[in-house]
């Protein structure tokens, strides 16, 4: 597999953990989060693959004796997307009460905890 | 017996998971009083299999390959548990303080409903299985499972508009965390292809470490040192400390933040103890260790919402295990444990009274408190215990740590630590003690009115319940019981010789991997007469003791020691500003956190 791959990952976990940094709004922050966690996708996909190999099921069309790209970084990216899909849930609940409660979602005007 | 202790091993995770799955679909038809029985249950039972398989792991660590799995010629493919003593005892530590916080929670929240409960077991299941899995990416789904569950908990009071605020800024940066250390685990994956921790160790020893080896560690680190409150990783702890519910903070103080340690430590043990060097690593984690313990105890002094002080308490008093810890060697470890043991009685304690007087009064800020708690007198004696212990003074647990903390960093040629050790005790002790003062007795000048700040925290806090005209007799109890566990490590015989056998078994990463791909019988162990009381570290506990005197009667009457005062107050203000409640601010530090962790381990490579 070629080096872009592993670029595109790096540039993605980068970007959106920028994009939390600069966030103005919650919503903005939470979705930053899961751009940053698509590239641990990427990297996994970019670890397991293999050139010229096929899906791992193995059947009458796929002999054992084929080539196929890594099973286990797949069952860790659908772990991954599961967790993620969990956590970005939740967080987007809280954000929604933070807007309840403060009447705000933007970070800078955000002042309960201080100091 | 033998085949006993290895069914415990998966059991000890499933049982809750699967009491909480009940709780979730049935709660909502179960009166309130089946709900916290089947939850307090389930945490006795985990609380028994986790000390039989103490006892179990006393003759050699015991190993569950999943499914059967068991490798063949020391190669493996399957997923296994491994329960060392470490593992095993501190499974125990969980489960006893998850009981203590449900039985505290008893008569505690009045409207939530069992989510509460199922909640807090789904917690109990996480950080069973970050400590009992022998799987690097079990590892990190258990520490996100912890993490979800903590976040949930931390909102769980959904109108108080902190707890809210608190548990967002907890999520994304827990959750930043965990994805970093899950990118790192998949770089080690594509170097060796594999993810069990003792075929990892296996394959990686007497590899020179390349690039990708300290990449891949300092990624994986990073998702522990986030969760232990490591600085500049620990921006979101007294956030999400200032409003969690008592008994939930009990447990994030008590276990939960020193987990982040445990984790590192196992991951350097196994995995990288025989590629990266000894020392580098000991002084990464040395540097980081004194930054943490110095900023949390400085940090602490100047706080009056009460969980919040006790919140930078914890992170001064990770920074203290994580000092010990550092030395890597098995005194070192072992103070670290006997100190985490300690600890969490101690501050545990601290945070349910806590949650007692917010509960009876209304507000958990010092100086709203003033004098208020005057009638408390149990209350009194309960506090006074548990904030000596977190001084370390003789004899209890966190003292007995202290000891043999002074002894390990000593003899790996550090004569400075044990001064700073017992500054940051008694900077912490002092300031618990202050606000203790001003609260049960009264004492010191009375707060002027309306001073309302707007750059630091004050104590308003949406109460957990209803307003308590009277203190339900189970919720002392709890507290009563925890003082007592922390009294109990320190008093009863052999409790070091033990805590430093299991150290030893802990930092043999060879050892580990042979035991759990081999079945090689575990090696002998050594005798350890230093892990015990010594004259000069009891002598420091006590001076510690007597120092947090001194820095409480300094909070106390600030006009007579102005000139003392000012300049550190002034000194701290722009760190304090540093605390802004904004979460992109705390990315950027996670990020300058990695970029230091990187370069205090790969730079002396180069």
């Amino acid at each position: 597999m070629s080096i872009y791959a592993y670029l595109v990952a790096g540039y993605l976990v980068l970007i959106g953990s920028y994009g939390i940094v600069r966030s103005r709004h919650m919503v903005h922050a939470v979705v930053s989060l899961s751009v940053a966690q698509a590239g641990t996708y990427v990297l996994l996909l970019a670890v397991g693959y293999q050139n010229g190999a096929t899906a791992p099921v193995f059947g009458s069309t796929t002999k054992p004796s084929t080539d196929v790209v890594d099973p286990v970084v797949q069952a860790m990216a659908l772990t991954d997307i599961v967790v993620s899909a969990t956590v970005t849930a939740l967080l987007l609940a809280l954000a929604v009460q933070v807007n309840k409660r403060h009447g705000t979602v933007d970070p800078d005007e955000l002042a309960a905890l201080k100091g | 017996m033998h085949q006993t202790a290895e069914l415990l091993l998966p059991a000890l995770v499933a049982a809750p998971i699967l009491s909480a799955c009940l709780l979730v679909a049935a709660g909502p038809f179960l009166p309130r009083r089946v709900v916290d029985s089947v939850a307090i249950a389930t945490a006795v039972v985990v609380t028994t299999g986790a000390a039989l398989l103490l006892v179990a792991t006393g003759s050699g660590r015991r190993v569950s390959w999943s499914g059967g799995w068991q490798p063949v010629h020391r190669v493996s493919v399957g997923i296994p548990f491994v329960a060392d003593p470490v593992a095993a005892g501190l499974a125990l530590l969980i489960a006893a303080l998850t009981t203590c916080s449900l039985v505290y929670a008893w008569h505690y929240f009045d409207k939530t409903e069992s989510h509460l409960h199922a909640l807090i077991l789904f917690f109990l299941a996480g950080m069973e299985g970050l400590v009992l899995t022998g799987d690097l990416f079990d590892m990190v789904v258990f520490f996100e499972l912890i993490g979800a569950a903590g976040y949930a908990l931390t909102g769980i009071k959904v109108e108080d508009e902190s707890a809210v605020e608190g548990a967002l800024n907890f999520g994304i940066v827990n959750s930043l965390g965990a994805y970093l250390s899950l990118a790192g685990l998949v770089v080690l994956y594509a170097r060796v292809g594999k993810l069990d921790l003792p075929g990892l160790g296996e394959a990686l020893s007497h590899k020179p470490p390349d690039a990708l080896v300290v990449a891949s560690f300092v990624l994986i680190a990073t998702g522990f040192l986030v969760k232990a409150a490591v600085v500049p990783f620990h921006f979101w702890l007294p956030d999400a400390y200032a409003s969690a519910p008592a008994p939930v903070c009990a447990l994030f103080s008590g276990v939960m933040v020193e987990l982040g340690v445990y984790g590192v430590l196992r991951l350097f043990c196994v995995v990288y103890g025989e590629t990266l060097p000894q020392a580098d690593v000991r002084r990464a984690l040395l540097v980081l260790g004194v930054a943490t313990a110095v900023l949390g105890a400085l940090m602490c002094f100047g706080q009056r919402h009460l969980k919040r002080l006790l919140a930078f308490s914890t992170i001064a008093h990770v920074g203290v295990v994580m000092v010990a810890a550092a030395m890597l060697t098995a005194d070192g470890v072992g103070a670290a444990g006997l100190y985490v043991l300690g600890h969490a009685g101690a501050v545990s304690a601290l945070f349910l009274i806590t949650g007692l007087l917010l509960n009876r009064y209304g507000s958990s800020d010092e100086l709203e408190l003033f004098g208020r708690g005057r009638e408390e007198r149990a209350m009194l004696v309960l506090f006074v215990a548990a904030t000596l212990s977190l001084a370390g003074l003789p004899p209890f647990g966190t003292a007995l740590g202290l000891s043999v903390a002074v002894h390990a960093t000593v003899t790996a040629g550090y004569p400075w630590i044990p001064a700073l050790l017992v500054l940051v005790s008694s900077v912490t002790a002092g300031a618990v003690l202050r606000s203790g003062a001003r609260v049960f007795l009264g004492l010191g000048a009375p707060p002027e009115q309306s001073r309302p700040s707007t750059d630091e925290t004050t104590g308003e806090e949406q109460r957990d319940t209803r307003l308590l005209h009277r203190t339900p007799t189970t919720m002392p109890a709890a507290v009563v019981v925890l003082v007592l566990g922390s009294l109990a490590v320190g008093v009863l015989p052999h409790a070091g010789g033990l805590v430093a056998h299991a150290a030893e078994r802990f930092i043999d990463g060879t050892g580990y991997s042979a035991q759990a791909l081999s079945s090689a019988p575990p090696t002998p162990l050594h005798p350890h007469p230093e892990a015990t009381w010594s004259p000069l570290g009891a002598g420091l506990g006590v001076l510690s003791a007597l120092l947090a005197l001194g820095f409480a009667a300094m909070g106390l009457w600030p006009d007579r020691l102005r000139l003392l005062l000012r300049p550190m107050q002034a000194g701290m203000k722009p760190v304090r500003a540093l605390h802004t409640g904004h979460v992109g601010d705390y990315v950027a530090w996670l990020f300058a956190g990695v970029a230091a962790l990187a370069a205090l381990v790969g730079l002396p490579l180069l």
